[in-house]
């Protein structure tokens, strides 16, 4: 079977519609999510927040605006089919050139850096790029925008094997507690349990491209998240830390074996913005 | 809820003591705006014994980094990063006479501390709607570190910029006022 051919300017041009889509408007999920909300909640000030929420996505996709002035760091999950040629660039190339033409052509801040030296990049690249070999010919491209501040409360912990499904639950919820209102809720909070720490943390990155109102697909995890999300919002830190109920959307748990000495818990926060969309091509 | 209370800038002493944590402000005046490197160059230069580069009484910064203003536009996206990175920056800014800080997040109880002896403010901005809050800028200038890029300290002036109250001066904190309701 001869390989199906995808060039690299189909994936710039994918990664630059993703970006350039994402950063300007809310999902259509966290818009319902938030919608749902407003009426439940029960701070004044919490309301006022969401309002405002909503009210920012309107004028963003009006006047094509980024919803956030850190429009983030660009992070790419790419599903290569097996079958797939990729064909010109170089692959990362054209992921980079994508981000590229987003950040300028959007008119987005740029905010990369030097970790030490913080000399800025100039064009938001380079972005960060999980690819995965997976079955077939088709291409998925997932594109994040993740701003700093939600990034900054996340964690990497090597928990004690015998914490247990408790002592699991209990870091989850203290590591919401301890952002506070530092990352923007109301958040999403994507979970990774197992495998090694630096794969927790792609589980954890990676189940925030769930759509918030999504099931998971084992019943058991499903019952966890539902436990995890309503501890956290009986936290009461509430929209913008202002107080209530609205303080987590989602709850995304990601969990596979790992090694019998240890226990790699990853929790990753995303903010109320959210920003991310994915193509298949 | 009291209603949405009006300030202006340079920001009295007056003006912050009249203010509770929760209160809704809507501020119009000019504001500076920095963030984590150009804390660090303040610093220095109020270290050096040099002066600010803008007038210190009654300042209000804004840790913001806008976006590029699309062509026609005053600014691009403009609204508050998260405050605490600069919480090692913020009392020697307070001592210097400025007197109103706007963020999101916590701060250090050192800065709550210096809040309260300085009659200053510490205000939120909601955080992630920043397409909404760039519509209240009525003029950006940039006047200190051009090369920090997106981080360089400007002069915003702003119009009705709508603020939540978190430090008042009299040592109330809004975040951990709410939860212990």
């Amino acid at each position: 079977m001869a390989a199906r051919e995808i060039r690299s300017e189909e994936i710039t041009a994918a990664v630059k519609r993703l970006f350039l889509e994402a950063n300007t408007s809310l999902g259509d999920d966290v818009r319902r999510a938030v919608e749902a909300a407003l009426p439940l909640e029960t701070s004044p000030l919490g309301r006022h927040a969401l309002e405002m929420i909503l009210e920012n996505d309107d004028v963003a996709k009006g006047c094509f605006l980024p919803l956030c002035q850190d429009t983030g760091l660009a992070i790419v999950f790419a599903e290569v089919g097996q079958d797939v040629r990729l064909v010109g660039a170089p692959f990362r190339d054209a992921v980079e050139e994508g981000v590229r033409q987003a950040y300028r052509d959007g008119h987005f801040r740029p905010s990369v850096c030097h970790p030490l030296t913080r000399e800025n990049t100039k064009d938001n690249t380079p972005a960060v790029v999980h690819v995965e070999i997976v079955p077939g010919d088709r291409v998925r491209l997932a594109a994040m925008a993740k701003g700093g501040g939600s990034e900054n409360a996340g964690s990497v912990t090597m928990m004690l094997p015998t914490a247990g499904l408790k002592g699991v639950k209990d870091h989850v919820v203290d590591v919401v507690r301890r952002a506070g209102p530092n990352p923007c809720p109301p958040v999403t909070v994507g979970v990774g349990i197992g495998g090694a720490v630096e794969e927790a943390a792609l589980m954890a990155k990676k189940a925030l491209l769930r759509p918030v109102g999504s099931v998971n697909p084992d019943p058991s995890l499903a019952a966890l998240e539902g436990e995890l999300l309503a501890e956290i919002n009986a936290l009461g830190i509430g929209p913008q830390g202002f107080g209530g109920r609205t303080t987590c959307l989602a709850v995304f748990l990601a969990v596979k074996p790992c090694h019998i000495a240890s226990l790699p818990v990853a929790v990753c926060i995303q903010c109320h913005a959210a920003r991310h969309r994915e193509v298949v091509l | 809820m009291r209603p949405v209370i009006e300030i202006a800038t340079p920001l009295t002493a007056a003006a912050c003591r009249s203010l509770r944590a929760g209160d809704r402000v809507s501020l119009s005046g000019d504001v500076i705006t920095a963030r984590d490197t150009a804390h660090r160059l303040l610093c220095e230069a109020l270290a050096r014994g040099e002066g600010l580069p803008f007038p210190a009484e009654g300042a209000v910064i804004f840790y913001a980094g806008p976006c590029p203003a699309p062509p026609g536009f005053i600014i691009g996206a403009v609204g508050p990063t998260t405050s605490y990175r600069m919480d090692p920056f913020t009392v020697p800014l307070l001592k210097a006479g400025v007197r109103g800080m706007i963020g999101k997040g916590k701060r250090s109880a050192a800065v709550r501390e210096a809040i309260k002896e300085h009659s200053a403010v510490y205000l939120a901005a909601l955080g992630g709607i920043a397409a909404l809050l760039s519509r209240c800028v009525t003029q950006n200038e940039i006047l200190a570190y051009p090369d920090l890029g997106p981080e360089a300290v400007r002069r915003l002036t702003v119009r009705n910029l709508p603020l939540v109250v978190v430090n008042d001066p009299w040592g109330n904190d809004l975040y951990e006022q709410v939860l212990s309701r």
